[in-house]
């Protein structure tokens, strides 16, 4: 007997570091997936990952573009984790960044403020937008019940359409042709870290979040609860949790989040409000706290690697001429290798437990 | 300004029945998915790749049937993607169906790309035509809005009773319906509840399929990115409001229909209210017909749980 717990144990170390070599797995699949789809196109899929991978960290330049984009990624798939934490499956993350970046741009253009404290309110304003327009789904959720998927995804386009009708009226930049707010004064511009490139500040406050995202989740008394929330509501109830509560607080901090991101990236990378000026990484922000497990390091690994796809596809698109769409397609195959886990894990399990069973029955049959 | 007409009106309706088609269609499948426990978040992403099939099978074959064929494949391809994730692997459905969602807006923009080119505008292929039923379509007021559409159309809302009947009347959706609320009474019956999940999914990959294919060659006859953008999860939202009934599922479908096509009118007349407060009009009626609904429904009970017959781990 003693023979077989520690081969269950060892089994079980197996078992987690099989756990822990998943995302690995499924980012590996996705990439041979997408090789054979560009093979499929006649094109050569080592060439291409060679512009991807250039693109992407070739020289300093790159590199501190990739990590300016990875920047947004991080803070918003760290948003949307605390949701996921609480099993939320929080879709607005897109929608509550857009509404964060016309905030941040309220703040910069049009509220009377110290100039050494713009930038400040900038990134305060966007957290305020994107956390009220995220506590709309968390209200129709902890109190009614409806689906918080189906609301953060309508609230997307309604938020888009919202910009949309500012930038082509009220706050549009009457000196240009295009929907764009005015530019931003240069004491709400986000300061740039690295001369000569684009990387910026918000890289900065993006790290801190991993840490506060951390502090929260793992060391806090209010992250224990939202957890528990996540984990099973109903017993939370009981184990007297306002869960009602942590519903709303659990997407107020996602949209926050993903409103802070928002305000970021219109001060540091634009200047000014844009229509569509979020290209979808409240969504790409999804499949990156999937990948990272929702742990604090999980999510910055793997926030830096999908920065590091967004700015190689243009240099293989540009390169190769391989749509970078293709990279949507590599981070929805992610998704599902991710989501295949419990199967594979089963699997090993069944076989680990055959070959038990078998040398159990030779054993019996020595015997 | 008077703009409320009787051609206004006429025009209004028409519309609506027509825009509420390809919701109709994704919702009545998606009715047959969800009253066997699983949610079709993937519903979206069915409907991309119908659309974009669609388009394709049409311009391969040169005909709408074969797009519509083609559009049939994609859609029953997509939503056994979806119950792999959701019968088989057992996995969060909501999870799956987005990461089916950003795979098949990924696969359907980089198959346009690399057809046309990142520049080149895709040509015009077949597409269905208006057919006007005889005699009816001449009864004044009442003819130009029920008995003057494309053939699609009036597949959609012939379906609903069609539907209606198999879901309530057939064994077969007595079993749907079972497995949605008490899976483990029908394994221990004898049924399998993981064929019948299967089925619906074929069903939901069919309608949505059909549903894809009507936007891009059912009215237009071209594709774009993102064509969908948010029928799928709108006509999810209509089963919730349509409380699991096709009857009830068409209601919604014509209040989000009337939303669009309310919008669509009020545009071509020029009415004095910014385009982006109508273009919002469809989702934000959405978020209040689920508002309303409140308390009144019972989602079906083992909706977004995966069954596992010998759950040896506990």
């Amino acid at each position: 007997m003693n023979w077989n717990l520690k081969t269950l144990m060892s089994n079980n170390h197996k078992n987690i570091l099989l756990e822990k070599t998943i995302p690995v797995f499924a980012v590996l699949m996705a990439l041979i997936i997408s090789a054979f789809i560009i093979l499929m196109e006649g094109k050569d899929p080592i060439l291409a990952f060679r512009y991807l991978l250039y693109g992407a960290v070739g020289n300093r330049k790159f590199i501190a573009e990739t990590l300016a984009k990875t920047t947004p990624l991080l803070i918003c798939s760290l948003g949307l984790a605390i949701s996921f934490k609480a099993n939320l499956t929080s879709i607005g993350a897109e929608g509550q960044m857009m509404i964060g970046g016309l905030f941040g741009t309220i703040a910069a253009l049009y509220i009377p403020c110290p100039d050494n404290l713009r930038l400040l309110l900038v990134v305060a304003a966007g957290a305020a937008g994107g956390a009220a327009f995220g506590a709309i789904p968390g209200f129709l959720k902890a109190k009614f019940g409806i689906s918080e998927i189906i609301n953060t995804i309508m609230l997307n386009y309604i938020a888009t359409y919202i910009v949309a009708y500012l930038l082509n009226g009220p706050m549009k930049d009457m000196k240009s042709g295009y929907q764009q707010s005015y530019m931003f004064p240069s004491s709400a511009r986000m300061p740039i870290i690295v001369s000569g490139t684009r990387l910026h500040f918000g890289f900065i406050i993006a790290i801190a979040l991993v840490f506060a995202y951390h502090i929260l989740i793992n060391k806090t008394p209010a992250g224990f609860k939202l957890r528990a929330v996540g984990s099973n509501r109903e017993a939370s109830r009981y184990a007297g949790i306002p869960v009602t509560r942590y519903i709303i607080l659990a997407l107020t901090l996602s949209g926050g989040m993903a409103g802070i991101a928002g305000a970021i990236e219109v001060s540091a990378m634009h200047g000014r409000l844009l229509n569509g000026f979020t290209s979808n990484v409240g969504f790409d922000a999804i499949a990156i706290a999937l990948l990272g497990k929702l742990s604090p390091i999980g999510i910055l690994i793997s926030s830096l690697f999908f920065g590091a796809l967004r700015v190689g596809s243009n240099s293989m698109q540009m390169g190769v001429q391989i749509p970078s769409a293709l990279i949507d397609m590599i981070q929805g195959m992610i998704i599902l290798f991710i989501l295949c886990d419990k199967l594979i894990l089963q699997i090993w399990t069944d076989r680990e437990l055959n070959k038990q069973k078998k040398v159990l029955v030779e054993e019996a049959g020595k015997a | 300004m008077n703009i409320i007409t009787p051609v206004f009106i006429t025009g209004l309706l028409t519309a609506m029945l027509r825009v509420a088609t390809p919701l109709l269609f994704a919702a009545l499948g998606s009715v047959f998915t969800a009253r066997s426990g699983i949610v079709n978040l993937a519903l979206e992403g069915t409907m991309l790749v119908g659309a974009y099939a669609g388009y394709y099978g049409a311009y391969v074959t040169g005909s709408c049937w074969g797009g519509l064929l083609f559009a049939v494949t994609g859609g029953i391809a997509m939503q056994l993607l979806l119950g792999f994730f959701a019968i088989s692997v057992g996995a969060n459905q909501s999870v799956a169906g987005t990461g089916i969602n950003m795979f098949a807006l990924g696969l359907t923009t980089y198959l346009m790309t690399v057809m046309y080119g990142v520049t080149g505008r895709p040509s015009i292929v077949a597409s269905f035509r208006k057919i006007n039923i005889p005699v009816l379509s001449d009864t004044p007021f009442f003819g130009k809005i029920f008995f003057s559409h494309q053939f699609l159309v009036y597949v959609a809302y012939i379906l609903v009773p069609v539907c209606w009947y198999v879901l309530f009347k057939t064994p077969f959706g007595l079993r749907v319906r079972a497995v949605g609320e008490h899976p483990k009474v029908i394994d221990i019956a004898g049924g399998s509840v993981v064929r019948t999940r299967y089925a619906c999914c074929i069903i939901a990959g069919i309608l949505t399929g059909i549903g894809g294919a009507y936007l891009s060659i059912g009215e237009l006859s071209s594709f774009s990115e993102n064509i969908t953008s948010g029928r799928g999860y709108i006509a999810l939202a209509a089963v919730t409001f349509g409380k699991w009934n096709p009857i009830g599922v068409m209601g919604a479908c014509l209040l989000f229909g009337f939303a669009d096509a309310l919008q669509l009118r009020l545009q071509t007349e020029g009415v004095p209210v910014a385009p982006q407060f109508l273009l919002m009009l469809p989702y934000v009626i959405t978020m209040i017909a689920m508002i309303t609904v409140v308390g009144k429904t019972k989602a079906p009970a083992s909706m977004g749980k995966p069954y596992k017959k010998h759950d040896s781990r506990g």
